[in-house]
């Protein structure tokens, strides 16, 4: 053993002597070292002349995953497509893929800071105490924390929250899991209408999410009831898959989800092709190719209007607002196209529905569709940061809705309706 | 004749153990020879794999180490952690004790940190720094004790023991972090006390937090120096020495080797505590599973490459987070996956330690003389 190590290791030496030998040349070549001042350089060279004040933005962009994972898919395709529109360089955008919800997050953010960013982003609701510290040291950067709640709080003027009003998709969403349903019970498949959801986390956004999911489907099918399993996690084949069986086992029939992979679908694909009745909801991206026949609709974000808009904004020097939240009427979110065994008539509508919306007459949250403890609510706290149970914003629900993301851009509706059972 | 040609057959290549130690220069250009031809090899790698020229890819590896003072600060803060473990883990490998339980002594030290900062941040800042130097220093000494002890009682397996006693501080930390989740539900803990900074280690040379990390050097050059005299010019020290070398001649000797073991543990245990401690109050501010994030494993080349000398340890230490720096600056710039740049830290590490064999062993190749 020892032998053959020192006969490997010799190896090498030679093998690298050799190579030396062949590399004297290389330095001749050397292109100027990647120092910072080279790169803003080069940054400068690369703009077209079109939009020459481009080069005063830079962003930073710090991930909680890549391009294998929906929801941080979905953040980098808006980002790239934002980026064309105003005619960002490539050079212009620092990306950290895959940074967990710690420290490492408020590193990557200064590191961005380091390479010259006037913007960094953050993408995950987690990211944001590590990214408001770094807003806190970094006064000239504007930090946006993607998803968060506490810059309003934070009385920082250079941190800022945006989210889109994914509640109004997931409610579009609904309508097809519920016009299915229906469909469903027509035919005598089902009797009784049990929804499943595989949730992440017990939080507001993902509360906000579901309700909404819920509210579609009630507004079809008035007697449908859902359970709700979380997963503790954003992102998890495994357990989101595990998830789904355990629902499906319950008698849930359509599946939907607030969780970031395939896991789900691909269980409900599996069973369906089993001979049991159920269907997927997804979230983010088109789970056609994940299950073919079982997916309905996936609720998306296009989080390129945001990140154009924010771009646009900090090009033309104008500041950008605390809190964002668009949603249909920006065309900030949607559904994707629908899979092939929906309900007849889904189409139109969907198509009723996103008008309603769009023209402000319907309220996904509308106090007379749904009750809490058996009872019509008519207060609600909006955003109740420090846990004393009187709101740090405005009374929540204001002319018979509730006005989810309208004060502060995450979603904050939080109250767990009747109709609506979490098992975990 | 086949007898004959069978007693004088010589191997291609003999290797030896070295009769007597290499004068310093001698080993230290060995390992030098062995780091320069990593860079060439790495170099070769980069241009296989990438296309791009290796010269500017370190210089961006340089750049993205030391390239601003920021980043030579987070450097420095990351190096500093990492050397604390391995100075905690010196004495107990020295004296064979495999202590690969540094992560879990990480860990509870900075669930103790973690707690002062958030149970008594009404104590003024003078008073809370010193109280979580001494629970960091209490949580990582009971860590070490159980092993230590049951070692000395029952010659338990200290390597499995320590490892065993990692998960159940893992386990802890994630209760903790459950308890302490900040906002409700979000899984984790978030900055501590990031208003108004109670139990941060505050800045040595400028006013404010986060811009230099003067005290973690000061604080861990200090536990060095501590540690190199206790290892080099003190009782204890003599005796961990003697028994790692033969633990019957060290009983012979009326060395109490049972309490000598329990005594040195409780002591690497408690610097690594220590080492928790820097890195929540110093570095993170904040505490999950991953506060520890390998570092207690990645000390035990530090600690070994220095062959356990304390002071030697900064330099290796310096060096493998200047590679981590480095490779993770390869991989945005260039927008490489981070496996290129693990391969890249992995090739020089081989190096280094191969460079250990040759310091250690002659090889000679067959037809020329074995000098004498």
């Amino acid at each position: 053993m020892k032998k053959f190590l020192a006969l490997f290791l010799a190896l090498v030496m030679t093998l690298a002597l050799v190579a030396c030998g062949g590399n004297n040349a290389a330095p001749a070549e050397t292109a100027p070292a990647e120092t910072p001042a080279a790169q803003s350089g080069d940054s400068a060279a690369a703009e077209t002349p079109a939009a020459p004040e481009a080069s005063k933005l830079k962003v930073g962009v710090v991930l909680v995953g890549d391009e294998n994972e929906g929801y941080t898919f979905a953040h980098i395709d808006g980002i790239r497509k934002a980026a064309a529109a105003v005619g960002l360089a490539d050079s212009d955008i620092v990306w950290f893929y895959n940074i967990p919800e710690s420290e490492e997050c408020y590193d990557k953010c200064i590191e961005c800071v380091e390479q010259g960013c006037t913007l960094v982003i953050t993408n995950s609701y987690g990211h944001q105490s590590y990214c408001q510290q770094a807003a806190d040291e970094n006064p000239e950067v504007q930090f946006i924390a993607m998803t968060g709640d506490t810059a309003m709080k934070s009385g920082l003027a250079n941190f800022h929250n945006a989210f889109n009003m994914t509640f109004e998709s997931r409610y579009v969403s609904g309508i097809v899991a519920g016009m299915k349903l229906k469909e469903m019970m027509d035919a005598g498949l089902v009797t009784d209408p049990h929804i499943g959801y595989v949730g992440a986390f017990p939080y507001a956004e993902v509360v906000s999410g579901y309700t909404g999911f819920f509210l579609g489907i009630k507004s079809i099918v008035p007697e449908a009831h859902m359970d709700v399993q979380y997963t503790n996690s954003w992102f998890n084949i495994q357990d989101e898959g595990k998830a789904a069986e355990a629902l499906m086992a319950l008698g849930c029939c359509i599946i939907g989800q607030h969780a970031d992979s395939t896991g789900a679908p691909k269980a409900v694909q599996t069973a369906k092709d089993n001979g049991q009745a159920v269907y997927s909801v997804g979230y983010n991206i088109d789970m056609l190719a994940a299950a073919p026949t079982a997916a309905l609709t996936s609720s998306t974000n296009d989080w390129s209007v945001f990140y154009t808009e924010t771009f646009q904004t900090l090009l033309d020097g104008g500041t950008l607002p605390t809190d964002w939240a668009k949603g249909y009427e920006a065309g900030a979110v949607g559904i994707t196209p629908l899979g092939p065994e929906v309900a007849e008539g889904t189409a139109e509508a969907v198509k009723v529905a996103e008008d309603a919306i769009k023209a402000g007459t319907l309220h996904v949250f509308d106090t007379k569709t749904f009750t809490v403890g058996g009872a019509e609510v008519t207060s609600a706290l909006t955003f109740d940061s420090d846990g004393d149970w009187t709101n740090d914003t405005n009374e929540g629900i204001v002319d018979g809705y509730y006005h989810e993301s309208e004060y502060i851009s995450a979603p904050s509706f939080s109250l767990r309706i009747d109709g609506i059972t979490e098992l975990n | 004749m086949a007898k004959a040609a069978h007693t004088t057959r010589e191997p291609v290549i003999l290797m030896s153990k070295r009769g007597e130690l290499l004068p310093p220069w001698k080993s230290w250009g060995i390992r030098v020879i062995g780091f320069l031809l990593s860079l060439v090899v790495s170099g070769i790698v980069i241009m296989m794999v990438s296309g791009l020229n290796p010269a500017a890819v370190f210089a961006t590896m340089l750049d993205g180490a030391v390239g601003t003072t920021k980043r030579s600060w987070v450097t420095v803060r990351d190096a500093m952690t990492l050397l604390c473990i391995a100075v905690g883990l010196a004495p107990a490998f020295k004296m064979r004790f495999w202590n690969i339980g540094a992560e879990g002594q990480i860990l509870v030290g900075a669930i103790a940190s973690a707690a002062c900062m958030i149970y008594l941040k009404n104590l003024p800042t003078l008073l809370l720094i010193p109280v979580m130097i001494c629970a960091s220093l209490i949580a990582g000494g009971i860590w070490g004790f159980f092993p230590g002890l049951f070692k000395a009682r029952w010659n338990t397996n200290e390597t499995l023991f320590t490892l065993m006693m990692n998960y159940i501080a893992i386990q802890l930390t994630s209760f903790f972090v459950a308890l302490w989740e900040n906002p409700f539900g979000s899984n984790s803990v978030g900055v501590i006390n990031s208003q108004n900074k109670q139990g941060w280690l505050p800045n040595l040379l400028q006013e404010g937090y986060n811009k230099d990390f003067g005290w973690n050097v000061i604080i861990v050059l200090t536990v060095t120096l501590i540690m190199y005299l206790y290892m080099n010019h003190s009782k204890h020290g003599y005796e961990i020495s003697v028994i790692g070398d033969s633990e019957n001649t060290a009983r012979y000797a009326g060395i109490r080797v049972n309490r000598a073991y329990v005594r040195t543990i409780v002591f690497s245990g408690a610097i690594c505590g220590l080492a928790g401690f820097v890195a929540v109050s110093g570095a993170s501010h904040t505490i999950s599973t991953s506060t520890a994030g390998g570092r207690g494993f990645t000390a035990i080349i530090v600690a070994w490459l220095a062959q356990f000398n304390s002071v030697v340890m900064i330099v290796f230490s310096f060096l493998l987070v200047f590679l981590q720096k480095g490779a993770q600056a390869i991989a945005s710039t260039y927008n490489l996956s981070q496996e290129v740049s693990e391969m890249i830290t992995g090739i020089i590490l081989f190096f280094l330690l191969g460079s250990e064999f040759f310091v250690n062993y002659t090889v000679h190749f067959r037809g020329k003389k074995v000098a004498k």
